[in-house]
């Protein structure tokens, strides 16, 4: 199980939890059981979101791998300048 | 300048990288050879215009261009009506979500204009004289409404409203009415009232930040040309192409594929050329006229229609203990948008307090559209902003209780393995060691004179990677063409041409690198966020691995032996191994000869979401004089100390560290717009809109220091954006250790400190230095 903080506001669209345990195995797993459980975060995860993987951020990534165990975070993406 | 680099201990001993080699484009700029944004003319060509508004805020009541349209050498004007109708929201553009609905309309108005120089329509014309005639012809008619340009006003109940149906996001139940507040956002560690509980005590202010513009003084220009079957090249400044491509085929209503755009070299962008203004327009004209476009924008209208960076209202409060301990950090941060929704403000808020390991923050990010331009990204978007504010607080803090600032922030630094505010443990980050490189400054030692004052301040940028292809072939010489697809904005080609020929082991100038057209490689987000070294030079990495691959493979057909016993090692094929046999090594030089007869062309084509880009931290430190009697500040010794990861190329990554520090101190000093009553830009020119000139600036002394980034094959972390962040927090404290007075507004132009040195000294203010 991937132990996963919502960041920011995010919290906001998933019934008011912001730390909850996800049986995933890559973010795109992660994204799609996010959603089933909270429809209202759906669009906010399409909406360039980033995914800190035991503090290794990640954005665009819909295959990258979650281990069992990862400290996941998912956040605003960051942009360019 | 200081050359100098703290070197990370490496097992490697590297040949090109970490080199100070020729960069491949020099030759042709010094000459006045290179293809800039405006350089570029096709035969027939016409004058592409802008008509822009005269008022901050009005309904477009009616635009009729009949009588433009009758005048000799008019050859096609458009409006609001030739662009697509967007009314969703949000869609995908390359890695970026983007409100299309947002970019229409600030390319050209719809239904009002938002703000003073908002484009209501273009026309093209055989000459610059009749494009600008036709422009007085058209006939627009206006209702004028009431304005609002400050963000604090805008947020007002009664303020005059940009749109009706903004709702603010990220407020939990929803407003059931519209305003200027389009995002709200939360951003928590800890539990802020326990950590100030625990303070000794709390210091807490104001700030107020003018927008800024890039600067860049190469203009926004472009040059389009749509043939009788709909297909359309585009050549023109930018840093991203492909993004350019997407945005201008979403507006159109048109296939990508039928876009090919060629990015021309490029006179600064700093974040102010990721997005469109000209090129939509332009390719609307090509197509209705049937002849190519060429529009470049004037200095007036890039300051009145392009996008600075937010202006801003921050508030601080720190917690902290008497030993320096902060306890506690809380930050309000309110931000300009311009006229259409999406500042930096998360980016702000998460970075604000960044650099230290705190166990309690709140950071609360407002996004505020007004009357003025969309802003645009530049260098660290948003970050500048709130690590000012907070970076004088700590100043404060430090003088509160008699702490050295450096030993303050070391006390404090976040480290590998701090808890960062905005989610994740950091890794590997070179806050520590930026600090103990500038302590150890002779700089930092040096006595001060009378009027005069020293500051530092800490800054932070996350970087970024993402979408990056790049192709390399062997040539029948030995050679290598490298394409790449990020613009080449600080040195990018040179840099990643050394990794090239680091990872093959050949000659750095037998890898010639350009940059391709939107025709010639996959998809490339743009230069920005720090990322095109980072992620360029990783696809370069990987592009010359599949060459070496494919050249064991060759030389193993060509001895009739088992492909793994082969070895590659500087630019020679050799036999290697038991199963390998006698063979006389084979020279890259002759594998590229034989490709023909061995299988054809050898290429590495390299195509990565790169991930695993690293902060990068760094610390300025800076001297300053203070004139009592004008206010002016002087600005008279400047160093500035930066993680980069590992300099690929050390002159351009000290380039970056100086080019931020000299924009900085524009920001901090002098750069301001200046709006009048009826919400008009007063100072659109360089002549009244101050950046700094070669004569305001000491010679930027460098000290790069290297933490590798351990997820880049050779380092690196990415420097160009970090630079801009500590500048305007370090002037300020170097200005208060001056005066003995905190300024809390940008810019500390002389008016403003002239002012406030007069009413401290009329107030007897014992804290007056000067």
């Amino acid at each position: 199980m991937a132990h996963v903080t919502l960041v920011g506001n995010l919290r906001q669209f998933a019934d008011g939890i912001g730390e909850l345990e996800v049986e995933a195995t890559n973010i795109r797993q992660l994204f799609a059981k996010l959603s089933e459980r909270f429809p209202a975060l759906a669009p906010h995860l399409e909406d360039g979101m980033a995914v800190a993987i035991d503090g290794e951020i990640y954005q665009e990534a819909l295959f990258q791998t979650i281990k069992d165990d990862a400290v996941v975070h998912i956040l605003p993406a960051i942009p360019g300048g | 300048m200081q050359e100098r680099v703290i070197k990370a201990p490496s097992d490697v001993d590297f040949k090109w990288v970490g080199t100070r080699q020729i960069r491949p484009d020099g030759v042709e700029k010094v000459t006045g050879r290179a293809q800039y944004g405006a350089d570029f003319n096709m035969p027939g060509q016409l004058v592409g215009l802008v008509l822009r508004s005269p008022h901050a805020h009005a309904k477009l009541l009616k635009i009729d261009a009949s009588k433009a349209l009758k005048l000799e050498g008019v050859k096609a004007v458009v409006t609001r009506d030739d662009f697509v109708e967007h009314d969703s929201d949000l869609m995908a553009a390359g890695e970026m979500m983007v409100s299309y609905k947002d970019i229409s309309r600030n390319v050209m108005a719809r239904d009002k204009v938002l703000y003073e120089g908002h484009a209501v329509a273009a026309v093209a014309a055989t000459s610059r004289a009749i494009a600008k005639k036709a422009l007085k012809l058209i006939d627009v008619e206006y209702e004028v409404l009431p304005h609002v340009i400050d963000e604090m006003e805008a947020m007002q109940p009664d303020a005059p409203l940009l749109h009706d149906d903004m709702i603010t996001a990220g407020v939990n139940p929803p407003p059931s009415k519209p305003s200027n507040v389009s995002k709200q956002m939360e951003f928590v560690l800890g539990d802020v009232e326990k950590g100030f509980a625990d303070a000794d005590f709390v210091i807490e202010r104001t700030f107020k930040t003018s927008p800024v513009h890039q600067g860049y003084i190469e203009p926004h220009a472009c040059v389009a040309n749509v043939s009788a079957d709909g297909y359309a090249d585009l050549w023109g400044t930018t840093q991203g192409h492909w993004v350019v491509r997407a945005h201008c085929a979403r507006l159109l209503g048109w296939d990508i594929s039928r876009v090919r755009m060629t990015s021309s070299e490029i006179g600064g962008g700093f974040g102010g050329k990721t997005v469109v203004y000209l090129e939509p327009l332009a390719l609307a004209l090509s197509k209705k006229s049937g002849k190519p476009v060429k529009m470049v924008m004037s200095r007036e209208d890039i300051f009145r229609a392009s996008g600075p960076t937010s202006g801003a209202t921050v508030k601080v409060k720190i917690g902290a203990k008497k030993d320096g301990t902060i306890t506690a950090g809380q930050a309000d941060l309110f931000y300009q948008a311009g006229a259409f929704a999406g500042s930096p403000v998360s980016q702000g808020a998460m970075a604000a307090f960044a650099p230290y390991d705190l166990e309690h923050v709140k950071v609360v990010g407002v996004d505020v559209v007004s009357n003025r331009p969309k802003v645009a990204a530049y260098r660290a978007p948003g970050a500048p902003i709130s690590e000012y504010a907070v970076e004088s607080v700590i100043d404060e803090i430090a003088r509160k209780i008699e702490m050295d600032p450096i030993a303050l922030r070391l006390k404090n630094a976040a480290k590998e393995g701090t808890q960062a505010a905005y989610g994740p443990k950091l890794g590997p980050i070179g806050m520590i060691e930026t600090l103990e490189a500038t302590e150890a400054t002779e700089h930092y030692k040096t006595m001060l004179g009378p009027n005069q004052g020293r500051g530092i301040a800490s800054g932070f940028w996350y970087n970024i990677g993402g979408q990056t292809t790049v192709n390399m072939s062997l040539n029948e010489d030995g050679t290598f063409n490298l394409i790449i697809g990020t613009p080449d904005i600080g040195g990018l080609r040179a840099s990643v041409a050394m990794m090239a020929a680091e990872e093959l082991g050949v000659e750095y100038n037998r890898v010639r690198p350009t940059i391709g057209d939107t025709q010639q490689l996959g998809y490339n987000f743009l230069t920005g966020g720090s990322r095109a070294c980072f992620s360029s030079g990783m696809a370069a990495v990987e592009a010359a691995r599949q060459i070496k691959e494919e050249a064991c493979r060759r030389a193993a057909k060509m001895w009739d032996i088992p492909e793994d016993a082969v070895d590659y090692e500087n630019g020679w094929i050799r036999p290697a191994g038991d199963n390998a046999g006698a063979h006389e090594p084979i020279s890259i030089n002759e594998i590229g000869k034989m490709a023909g007869k061995t299988g054809g062309a050898i290429v590495g084509s390299s195509k990565i979401n790169a991930q695993g880009a690293a902060p990068s931290l760094g610390q300025h430190l800076v001297d300053v004089e203070v004139d009592p009697d004008t206010g002016k500040v002087t600005v008279l010794r400047y160093t500035v100390i930066q993680d980069a990861g590992r300099a690929i190329h050390p002159s351009y990554v000290e380039g970056q560290y100086q080019g931020g520090a000299a924009q900085g101190i524009g920001w901090a000093l002098n750069e301001e717009y200046i709006y009048n009553k009826d919400g008009k830009l007063d100072n659109a020119s360089f002549l009244d809109y101050r950046i700094p000139v070669a004569s305001d600036l000491p010679m930027i002394d460098t000290i790069i220091v290297e933490v590798p980034n351990p997820n880049h094959p050779y380092g690196v972390r990415g420097v160009g954006e970090t630079a801009i962040v500590p500048p305007m927090g370090a002037i300020a404290n170097a200005v208060a250790d001056a005066t003995g007075l905190r300024f809390t507004s940008l810019p500390m132009s002389p008016p403003r400190v002239k002012k406030a040195i007069d009413e401290a000294r009329a107030a007897g203010d014992p804290n007056l230095k000067v």
